[in-house]
């Protein structure tokens, strides 16, 4: 479904992705794992057109997007639920999940995605008229994550979605990642919490330094020493 | 009652140039919103405005002249963040703000070169230049009518900012330029809508103002852009009703310190004015405490 090849970004000096390799199949998890600074939100965000790529290819659907601007990525299908959440903190919830259907003219289905996004999170349905600022953290997550579905993604691309999160919330939060993906969105997952990520994943990437130093399916990886040693804390 | 009753006409003349500030105020603040840019040339736009009204009727029926000037004014607004502000979009703020102050005197020096430097005499509008009285105090319809289109025009505004789709792409927008585009809006539009709609007030502003003031010349649009600019800076910048009250307010104290017979003083009060109000509140009325962007 999405094809990443030999993708290269400068950051401001910094070789921040060196000649990353990755591919996403169809209704799949995959997660992405790392320490912070392997360039894990940049994959992202340069696949999503937000950051200049100085090399490489990315082919969505067979297509090659590489310098396709943001916009026309959104429209494709692929949406990107950013780092720290992002809502708009002085609109209200039900705005925050309207903008996620920006692109969208088709008002009955919005509605009925609408609906899915409260059946999902039956909190923000509660706080619909609630300004998001007002928000706890776990609230803003999953608003942020039902916005993001607002879209209608064939692909939704996670960046640390239990990034501050209380851990009985961060369970909630993967099963509700699980549920997306049965209801046939591809989800690409980046995480702190590898051993959670790695559970859920079907396949998953290691990024050290701008690389992918390892890949495989998520439940061998969790048995893998190195990965073990390196993100487990066994 | 007395003080309300003696001072009537100042402090309609107070109203409704308050109302003409307003209308420009509105058009500082909302750019402000969006590019956390102040906008040097907005005084210069509606100063341009006022000669275009000049030269239209000339060329043209009163009733096609003023469409004629709003039109205008919101292409030339358009055209001057496509060519002046946006290939800066990715610049140091201070780069923006620079441009727009060449922008600023572009305008000026283009006013100078067309009018020769002379003051031109803004055309007399039927009707709306011409003489009421209202409780006992004489006055030109312009006075009154401003105030009321004024609030008219921001309850407008303010239903479009508030229940539109793209009054919320404009508040997405104003908040986190990057997740907007994750949002799929695009910005570069957004931003010229928010041109589009302050050259259109400061337009119909101009028309109104130059109805009552009716000298046009180059350095016409400084003093009322200025003003505007602190009203604007009293409300809050970037808050609507902040900039439409603030200039409410100062236009009435200008006023009314002209009518106790300190004409020479009512620009210095306004200034003064500013000082005290960024010493005491620097975010203004209803200004975000944190000015810039997190």
């Amino acid at each position: 479904m999405l094809k990443i090849e030999n993708l290269n970004v400068h950051y401001g000096g910094i070789h921040a992705l060196r000649g990353v390799n990755m591919h996403i199949e169809q209704g799949k998890i995959i997660s992405l794992i790392g320490a912070n600074g392997a360039g894990k939100s940049t994959t992202l965000r340069s696949i999503m057109g937000l950051v200049p790529k100085s090399d490489g290819k990315v082919i969505y659907k067979g297509e090659d997007i590489t310098t396709t601007p943001t916009i026309k990525i959104v429209k494709g299908g692929i949406s990107l639920t950013p780092e720290g959440r992002k809502v708009f903190p002085d609109l209200t919830v039900k705005e925050n999940l309207l903008l996620g259907a920006y692109l969208r003219k088709n008002k009955a289905e919005i509605q009925k995605d609408l609906e899915w996004v409260y059946e999902l999170f039956p909190r923000l349905l509660e706080r619909e008229w609630q300004i998001a600022a007002t928000l706890s953290g776990g609230e803003q997550q999953m608003l942020a994550v039902g916005r993001s579905l607002m879209s209608r993604p064939q692909l939704l691309m996670m960046d640390e979605p239990s990034l501050g999160l209380a851990p009985i919330i961060v369970k909630g939060i993967f099963d509700i990642i699980k549920q997306i993906n049965e209801a046939g969105v591809s989800v690409l997952l980046i995480e702190q919490n590898a051993k959670a990520a790695l559970e859920i994943s079907d396949y998953a990437y290691v990024l050290e330094t701008g690389t992918v130093v390892l890949e495989g399916p998520g439940k061998e990886l969790i048995t893998n020493d190195e990965v073990k040693k390196a993100y487990l804390g066994a | 009652m007395d003080f309300i009753r003696d001072n009537l006409p100042y402090i309609l003349a107070g109203i409704s140039v308050g109302g003409q500030y307003a209308l420009i105020a509105i058009g500082y603040t909302m750019v402000y919103g969006i590019l956390r840019l102040i906008n040097f040339a907005h005084g210069d736009m509606f100063m341009i405005a006022g000669l275009m009204g000049v030269y239209a009727v000339t060329w043209m029926p009163l009733y096609l002249a003023i469409p004629f000037v709003i039109i205008f004014t919101v292409v030339l607004g358009f055209l001057i963040e496509r060519a002046a502000y946006r290939p800066l979009r990715n610049a140091p703020r201070m780069s923006v703000m620079i441009s727009a102050i060449g922008v600023s005197y572009l305008l000026q020096n283009l006013a100078l070169y067309v009018t020769g430097g002379l003051t031109k005499t803004y055309p007399t509008i039927p009707w709306i230049s011409s003489t009421i009285t209202v409780f006992g105090a004489t006055t030109k319809v312009v006075t009154v009518i401003t105030p009321i289109l004024t609030i008219a025009l921001v309850v407008l505004l303010m239903i479009l900012i508030h229940k539109t789709k793209i009054g919320m792409a404009m508040r997405a927008v104003s908040r986190d330029f990057e997740t907007s585009r994750l949002m799929g809006i695009q910005i570069d539009s957004v931003i010229s809508m928010t041109f589009i709609i302050g050259s259109f007030l400061a337009a119909v502003g101009s028309i109104l103002y130059f109805s009552n003031y009716t000298g046009v010349m180059p350095t016409a649009g400084a003093m009322p852009g200025l003003k505007a600019f602190v009203a604007a800076v009293f409300g809050g910048i970037g808050s609507i009703p902040g900039a439409v009250i603030g200039a409410f307010i100062i236009g009435i104290c200008e006023n009314i310190i002209k009518g106790m017979g300190l004409t020479t003083f009512s620009d210095a009060f306004t200034f003064a004015f500013l000082i005290i109000i960024l010493i005491v509140r620097p975010s203004g009325l209803f200004g975000e405490k944190n000015i810039d962007k997190v």
